[in-house]
């Protein structure tokens, strides 16, 4: 095996493929075949690196040098003055906010603590061999060679992590219910059908370190019993999907998935199912409903799936993110990990700002970090320069938190993060128009089961739509306080429970520009065109 | 003076040897699914894949391979975005319309290609070239507004790249 001096590592991420990172890789190769670098250079793909903004992208190793927004034309001079010559292409090096290794240039970077986040950009996630060089699947052999399936528990539980898809379950607590279960087929499932705007934490995990996942699957179906893993990931997640079954086939060659793993007489195995575009299969029963081969449809819970879920049978289901944390939990011990955070919210949490900022991107933080350190120094504020006016916590299903909430802090006990999103709006963005959007999700992604759902959000979003156009009356804002409400105490699961909350947290903190739409007829942002030539009150 | 040659003969056997292999790769996926429980989405992924669409045919044949009610196996595709029961345009633009998307104008990029391609969301236009869709998130929100036309995807769309955009898939014509 050839010794190679260089590594390069490749953005070969979503966005990076659109970028033409195909096409610069390629040039890569053939430049390094072309100069006889090719037994001392390797060049391997990796997932999302967080900064596709800047793509196609590229990090060489061991320098650590990130060179962004790539031309195939770029590439001889790379390969001449860095490969060959030593010396770095400064025009091309990217100085912003970088993950991994990379020296920081951005300060804001440096409020990141990388746990889950801490192999992304630094191994090849198609390589089990690196997976496994970095430390990987050592945490395996460990809890299924030396600790109980009970030890397993307890430690999660010690760590206190609590779930990271939303509803901050105990994770530990949901393991062990599902381990006293009764049940002879149980299974795991790894929640990735990340389908709320905003989001894109698991994706980027997926993508850049599938095997983690892969390893806190075993983990978890150890811990709690159960014969089968699923990984449910959303259909358009091309390159999630690719990655993991990669992983998977490897894992299962070198005996890390099929009979007998570690010779501790465990057997378990992994499959991919991939979603055909449903939101609320995200939902944990719809979720299961989906696997079972049918409509997306929510169940009324209890039963909850710990005790009855897939095929009847006690199911774990935890988001992607929730379980990356399970081999350091595991390697570390739940008391380092409960170190870590706030008095309630311990760990790390991953956040997803987008929208208008400067830096959007996938950032990981300890809870407890305030609001306006995520938006002002990692995501650099707002990329226009204007005013901050606020943000959707979580996307469409989340709260609409305005700039006087920017000191409280990220944790169930202060601002609960949801899953991560964070929508920013500057000063030109039109709150109404943007909740209307909000509803046109919802109305389009209920299933359609339950009336107070399935009709509410179709009204709530007519109503606003008619804000929007000029056409509002001020009774409608009662209407839609009770409706939220209503929506909120009868829907059977949580899409319809919380579709009204952009609206009625938005309403509390800017109720003035909704007067202004429904009575006025005018937009003060003047992004809404009013059908009826607007200003009822001036004309 | 020789009888004008149209070649339409040939065409319309070569559609039809087409449709032919079509139907010998559906059995091959119902034979690969059958007996097997909680496949039907899996199989009409597949399904999908080779026809573009799920035409009643393709549906029944999957509901008697598998054993599934028919009624069962079109509420699944009628239910799930990715499936279609119409036959679609050779390509479909779907224009990202999530939230991270419409506060950066999403909105008005998908105006711009109803402009262009003379139809509304949801339609195919008439030459069969284009069917235009909306979608909601496809995870790349850091590169807001998104536009996917198929596999490809482009990112911070402007309004005047639609053009471009479009033409890329029509060959100049
Ligand atoms: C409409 C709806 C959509 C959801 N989508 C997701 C999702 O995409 N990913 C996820 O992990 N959890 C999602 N959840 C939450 C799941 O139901 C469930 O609580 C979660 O997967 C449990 O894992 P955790 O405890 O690790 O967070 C969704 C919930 C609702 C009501
Ligand atoms: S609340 Fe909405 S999405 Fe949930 S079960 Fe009812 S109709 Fe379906
Ligand atoms: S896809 Fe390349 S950096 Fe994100
Ligand atoms: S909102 Fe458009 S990609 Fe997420």
């Amino acid at each position: 095996m050839p010794l190679y001096r260089s590594h390069i590592l490749v953005c070969t991420g979503t966005t990076c493929v659109l970028k033409g990172c195909t096409a610069v890789q390629s040039a890569l190769i053939a430049e390094i075949k072309r100069r006889g670098l090719e037994n001392e250079v390797k060049v391997v793909e990796t997932g999302c690196l967080g900064i596709s903004e800047k793509g196609p992208v590229m990090i060489v190793y061991p320098e650590g040098v990130t060179y962004c927004q790539l031309k195939v034309s770029d590439i001889p001079e790379i390969v001449e003055e860095h490969l060959l010559k030593g010396r770095t292409v400064s025009r091309l090096v990217y100085t912003g906010p970088v993950t991994g290794e990379v020296k920081p240039a951005h300060p804001g970077r440096q409020k990141e603590q990388r746990i889950v986040l801490k192999n992304i950009g630094i191994i090849d996630p198609t390589s089990i061999e690196e997976y496994i060089a970095y430390g990987g699947y050592e945490v395996l052999g460990k809890a299924l060679t030396q600790m109980t399936p009970e030890q397993v528990v307890a430690e999660v539980k010690t760590s206190q992590l609590r779930g990271r898809g939303g509803a901050a379950f105990p994770t530990g607590i949901k393991w062990e219910l599902t381990a006293q279960a009764k049940g002879d087929n149980k299974s795991v499932i790894c929640n990735a059908d990340e389908g709320e705007p905003g989001n894109f934490k698991d994706r980027l995990i997926l993508e850049g370190d599938p095997h983690c996942v892969v390893e806190a699957m075993i983990i978890a179906g150890y811990a709690v019993g159960a014969k089968t893993g699923y990984l449910y990931i959303r259909g358009e997640y091309h390159q999630s999907v690719a990655h993991t079954e990669k992983a998977i086939a490897d894992a299962k060659a070198m005996g890390l998935l099929g009979k007998d793993i570690f010779g501790s007489g465990f057997d378990y195995d992994i499959k991919v199912f991939k979603g055909a575009g449903a939101y609320v299969c995200g939902e944990e029963t719809a979720l299961i409903e989906s696997l079972e081969g049918r409509r997306g449809e929510s169940m009324v819970k209890p039963p909850f799936p710990p005790t009855q879920g897939l095929w009847g049978q006690p199911t774990v289901i935890n988001n992607v993110e929730t379980l990356a944390n399970i081999p350091h939990i595991i390697l570390n011990g739940g008391e380092w990990y409960a170190g870590i955070g706030t008095e309630k919210s311990k760990g790390t949490k991953i956040f997803s700002p987008c929208g208008d900022v400067f830096y959007p991107g996938v950032y990981e933080v300890p809870f407890g970090i305030t609001m306006r350190e995520v938006i002002y120094e990692l995501a650099g504020g707002t990329k226009s320069g204007k005013p901050f006016k606020a943000v959707l916590v979580g996307g469409p299903s989340g709260a609409c938190v305005g700039a006087e909430s920017m000191d409280k802090t990220f944790a169930y006990e202060d601002l609960a993060p949801g899953a991560g999103a964070l929508i920013v709006m500057d000063e030109d963005k039109c709150i109404v128009d943007t909740v209307n959007n909000c509803l046109k999700f919802f109305v389009h992604e209920s299933c359609g089961q339950c009336i107070p759902c399935r009709e509410g959000t179709k009204r709530m979003y007519e109503m606003t739509k008619s804000w929007t156009e000029g056409q509002g009356e001020e009774a409608d804002l009662a209407l839609m306080q009770a409706l939220t409400s209503n929506l909120a105490l009868t829907s059977r699961c949580g899409l319809g429970q919380v579709a009204g909350t952009a609206f009625a947290t938005s309403y509390k903190l800017f109720p003035d520009e909704y007067l202004s739409h429904v009575v006025g007829a005018e937009c003060p942002t003047g992004k809404c065109t009013m059908t009826n030539g607007g200003g009822k009150n001036n004309g | 003076m020789s009888a004008h040659q149209c070649g339409c003969e040939g065409q319309v056997k070569q559609a039809q040897a087409d449709e032919a292999e079509k139907y010998v790769k559906l059995a091959q996926i119902i034979d690969e699914y059958k007996g097997q429980r909680g496949v039907l989405i899996q199989a009409l992924h597949k399904a999908q894949g080779v026809f573009g669409w799920l035409p009643e045919e393709v549906q029944i044949k999957v509901a008697d391979g598998l054993d599934i009610p028919l009624a069962e196996v079109h509420g699944v595709a009628t239910f799930y975005s990715f499936f279609h029961i119409i036959p679609r345009g050779e390509h479909t633009i779907r224009v990202c319309l999530g939230t991270a998307c419409y506060v950066r104008g999403g909105k008005q990029v998908l105006e711009q290609f109803e402009k262009e391609l003379k139809t509304k969301v949801r339609g195919t236009t008439e030459d069969r070239t284009f069917s235009l869709e909306i979608n909601r998130c496809v995870g790349a929100c850091g590169l807001a507004p998104v536009v996917t036309v198929g596999a490809d995807i482009y990112r911070r769309v402007k309004l005047d790249k639609v053009p471009e955009i479009i033409a890329k898939y029509t060959g100049g014509k």
